[in-house]
């Protein structure tokens, strides 16, 4: 069976060897050649040893989830020899570092093995100790260009700017790029039956990761005061963030930054001087996953009734407790909806693109300030971590930043009697100041305790309902303001739909095209926000089932639109990958029980 | 409370250089106890506030959760506060002064807000040298929850209900000193002549400036026995010092005995005059005020006045290299590169 652009190779290494680049390398040479490609990362909670896994697929019709079923394992880590041999598909190739070879009882008949002794050639081939370690990974690189065609051109090309600067590196890659290449050439058939060929499908289309997109959206929307705590997945934004902010905020003439971050003791810490920074009329936020969240709680809680913008990212990881902390998951839903005690609730938003990623985040203070309220952009470690082919970003250079309702001096001077908490325009959103604004006008006391609309102290039911209602209200008026769901069909072509969010996004759309192909059509939506737009319930009852494919065991997504909906809970069904590597289309295709439709 | 505090300012009150009286840095009337020594602090910081002729909307007062932290509530009614979260008042006053470097940031705590719950963040926000002052009224006890001892209650005070505290008591000051505070006192509730002028300093210090204040609770710690008391303090109180703060641009009239005044030049000009009382110790030397500390320790004193001040303390904002404008300023001008920059970006990922 020969097959063009359509196949998973999956590289098998030991982490902290500089495999990462190399596979890095391979993929954005057939991105380079126009076929589209996705790349998922599937690696340990450890810096040096353990086993790690690099996924690439390659796929004509431009499909960029996760597919299960290897293709090409290309295996250089003898700890998961076995089990990467038992992963491979029958009629599959394992390729591996035969310097110490395979037991015989280690083959299995219903693959191929293809045996390169790359450890015997680089020992061979380089003197230094580093080179012989870093080049078994091009060797193996320019073995799978010659086996799946891929124009060794682009390779090279990708060698230059690599090592721009460092041009006396280049040829040494080179060198080993074609010891694989020559090696394949000169001992197998070449190419093999799947392999790819040049198109023209990727358009302007750009690679990054999404926490990359998230720490530039945050430069772009102007965020000032940044503060965090390591924590993986979510590291990189803020690493991003720093990265681009050094290279464009800094102040012409001094050189100073037009930025400042901090590391923060610990995830409390964190969101407080994000809060505390808001406050004080910064656009602030910090970034984190799931266990920072769950210690973020008394913050978010304080923000939500004291009326504090704050920006909030949660790129989601394997929970509950530390979980897979290097594993993706959609499992802070309901944690980040209703965050902190009491009766609260939150604007979240979810993004499945890093293009999403960029424009949620910039967009994500205007939503803060404008509401007055956190605003938590779920993202999850396949999208934050992992590089996606995604359209380009653009940026409005006539955009003012939204700041909401904040008085300057010249207001407060012609407003009467001013109350923090006055609801005036009937939205639910009341005018606030910022210190050091007026000598006379607007000052107030910012509590978490109760209050009036003047930001008293108060213990009275009645004020006390008023201001919780109206904190209600606001959410309603935040449903115009923040993303609406993605419809994908103008009107409903069948009686079953499929709901979800973020970065199932992928394998979703990938079930919906083969299911066409099939014949069978199904309406979907996607979710981009909470509070759930209303249409969400409408659609829910235009259809006699829906199901709602998410990534977490206890189908949140599904509660959520239970509890804030109040539809038919029976009408829910679940599909849910909860595994921690993302969800497929065979999974949902799997999981999904069409005799239900009359369609 | 049963009464409404009167607004009438009477027409000749005096007024400061820049026209304010003392009535416009008072705030609210407290609801803390009567004879509260939480309440003497307040005063001490309206008072210090207009003697420097500070501008009250521009400070931020900021405090976390207890008796004390409701403090702002009761001075400086034109200035925002913010009563925050149980011992994360450092994190968020760090937030504030990251975006507004311009403004003063006064945070109030307690004992329980900043040597348990927040022990955390007052140690690190220590270590970051913000630029803010930071007072704690110390009362050795947890006054909103009935008495409680707090980790600041010495070994074998005895509390109101009759039993002797069997844990070690957290010196702040000490703590603050090895932490890297750039400014460190401790002063007493009961003595305005002192506690005034070190508010002061600590205001005019460019870095972190921490003022430990024995605040005995009348109501839960005032009993015979307990080392928080007002009688205790009163009696186990070695002044180090007498310190007289001098603005920048005022004139000095007092006559100094120049033998035993040392003079501090404060980052702004500001003099800080500090009249000796005990000669092997030195105000810039951290070695001699530790030791001093720990003897006081052993000797059941409680050591007040200025303790360390590091003249030469570089802020936060400045570590961090932020530009002097205030980030909250800025605009889109300065914080969006703008597409054609993003162009390139793009381009850069293909």
């Amino acid at each position: 069976m020969s097959s063009v652009n359509d196949f998973v190779v999956r590289f098998a290494n030991v982490n902290g060897t500089g495999s990462a680049s190399a596979n890095y390398l391979f993929a954005k040479a057939v991105y380079r050649m126009g076929i589209p490609v996705s790349a998922k990362n599937i690696f340990p909670s450890n810096i040096q040893g353990l086993p790690t896994w690099y996924e690439v697929r390659v796929s004509e019709k431009g499909y960029l989830g996760r597919k299960a079923g290897i293709d090409l394992m290309v295996c250089v880590n003898p700890q998961s020899m076995k089990k990467d041999i038992a992963s491979v598909k029958p009629g599959g190739y394992f390729l591996y570092d035969s310097t110490k070879k395979l037991h015989t009882s280690e083959y299995r008949s219903d693959i191929h093995f293809i045996e390169i002794p790359i450890m015997e050639i680089c020992n061979r081939e380089f003197t230094d100790p580093r080179q012989k370690q870093l080049f078994k990974n091009i060797v193996y690189v320019g073995a799978l260009a010659t086996l799946l065609d891929i124009e060794v051109d682009e390779i090279e090309k990708l060698f230059a700017e690599q090592f721009q600067g460092k041009e006396k590196l280049i040829a040494p890659n080179i060198k080993a790029l074609n010891l694989g290449s020559d090696y394949i050439k000169e001992n197998y058939k070449y190419p093999l039956e799947f392999r790819v060929e040049r198109r023209d499908l990727v358009k302007d289309w750009i690679m990054i990761d999404g926490n990359s997109a998230a720490g530039l959206g945050a430069v772009y929307g102007g965020a000032t005061v940044v503060s965090w705590y390591p924590i993986t997945p979510s590291t990189s934004l803020v690493g991003a963030f720093e990265s681009y902010a050094n290279e464009l905020r800094k102040d012409p003439v001094t050189g100073k930054n037009n930025f400042s971050i901090v590391q923060a003791e610990d995830e409390l810490s964190a969101i407080g001087m994000a809060i505390g920074a808001n406050w004080n009329g910064a656009r602030s936020f910090t970034a984190t996953s799931g266990p920072g969240v769950s210690l973020m709680n008394e913050f978010l809680g304080l923000a939500y009734y004291s009326e504090i913008p704050v920006v909030l990212v949660d790129v989601q990881r394997a929970g509950p407790s530390t979980g897979m902390p290097t594993r993706s998951q959609q499992s802070d839903l309901l944690l980040a909806a209703y965050a902190s005690h009491g009766d609260t609730k939150h604007v979240l938003l979810f993004p499945s693109t890093p293009t999403e990623c960029f424009e949620m985040m910039a967009d994500a203070f205007d939503y803060a300030e404008q509401l007055q309220t956190p605003v938590i952009m779920m993202t999850d470690l396949d999208l934050g971590m992992n590089d996606h082919l995604t359209p380009p970003f653009h940026w409005d250079d006539a955009r003012k930043y939204n700041r909401g309702k904040v008085l300057s001096a010249a207001q407060l001077d012609e407003v009467e009697k001013w109350g923090r908490y006055l609801d005036v325009d009937n939205d639910g959103i009341p005018y606030r100041t910022i210190p050091g604004t007026h000598p006379t006008k607007g000052s107030y006391f910012t509590r978490g305790s109760s209050h009036d609309e003047y930001a008293a102290y108060s213990e009275d039911s009645d004020t006390y309902v008023r201001i919780m209602d109206r904190l209600v209200k606001k959410l309603e008026t935040a449903k115009t303001i923040i993303p609406k769901p993605d419809f994908y069909q103008s009107k409903n072509l069948s009686d079953i739909g499929v709901i979800f969010v973020g970065t199932t996004r992928y394998a979703a759309e990938e079930t919906l095209d083969i299911m066409k192909e099939n014949g069978k059509i199904i309406d979907a939506v996607r979710i981009k926000s909470f509070p759930i737009h209303d249409s969400i319930a409408e659609f829910i009852d235009q259809h006699k089932v829906v199901y709602v494919i998410e990534q977490n065991r206890d189908a949140q997504l599904r509660t959520l639109l239970i509890n804030e909906l109040e539809v038919n809970p029976k009408k829910l069904l679940k599909v849910l990958n909860y595994d921690g590597t993302p969800i497929t289309a065979d999974y949902i295709l799997s999981h999904l029980n069409l005799q239900n439709s009359n369609n | 409370m049963s009464y409404i505090k009167p607004k009438f300012q009477h027409p000749r009150l005096p007024k400061n250089p820049l026209g304010y009286t003392r009535k416009d840095y008072e705030g609210s009337l407290s609801t803390l106890c009567a004879g509260c020594g939480h309440d003497s602090i307040s005063a001490a910081i309206v008072d210090a506030c207009f003697e420097l002729n500070i501008e009250p909307h521009k400070v931020a007062k900021l405090s976390g959760i207890g008796c004390s932290s409701k403090t702002p509530a009761y001075f400086l009614s034109n200035s925002h506060g913010f009563n925050s979260v149980h011992g994360r008042m450092p994190s968020v006053a760090t937030g504030a002064n990251l975006a507004n470097r311009d403004l003063l940031y006064l945070g109030v705590s307690g004992d329980g807000d900043s040597a348990s719950i927040g022990f955390g963040q007052f140690g690190h926000v220590i270590r970051r040298n913000l630029n803010m002052t930071y007072i704690v009224m110390n009362n050795g006890c947890y006054g909103l929850t009935k008495g409680q001892d707090s980790a600041t209650a010495d070994y074998g005070s005895v509390s109101k209900s009759g039993h002797a505290n069997s844990f070690e008591g957290i010196d702040l000051c000490a703590l603050a000193i090895e932490l890297g505070a750039t400014y460190v006192a401790q002063s007493f509730s009961g003595d305005k002549t002192q506690l005034i002028p070190l508010i002061k300093a600590a205001l005019a210090h460019n870095g972190f400036s921490f003022i430990n204040v024995i605040s005995p609770c009348v109501t839960f710690n005032n009993n015979v026995g307990s080392t928080k008391s007002y009688d205790y303090v009163r009696e186990h109180n070695e002044a180090l010092n007498t310190i007289d703060f001098v603005p920048i641009r005022e004139e000095i009239t007092t006559e100094y005995d120049h033998n035993k005044v040392q003079t501090v030049e404060m980052h702004d000009g500001s003099l800080l005059k500090l009249n000796k009382l005990s000669p092997e110790w030195n105000p810039e030397n951290k070695l001699s005020i530790i030791t001093a500390l720990q003897k006081a320790r052993i000797d059941h004193e409680i050591l007040t006045g200025l303790l360390y001040l590091d003249s030469k303390s570089v802020e936060l904002n400045d570590i961090l290299n932020t530009t002097n404008k205030p980030l909250n300023t800025l605009t889109e001008k300065e914080l969006c590169p703008g597409d054609s920059v993003l162009q390139t970006i793009n381009a850069s990922l293909r």
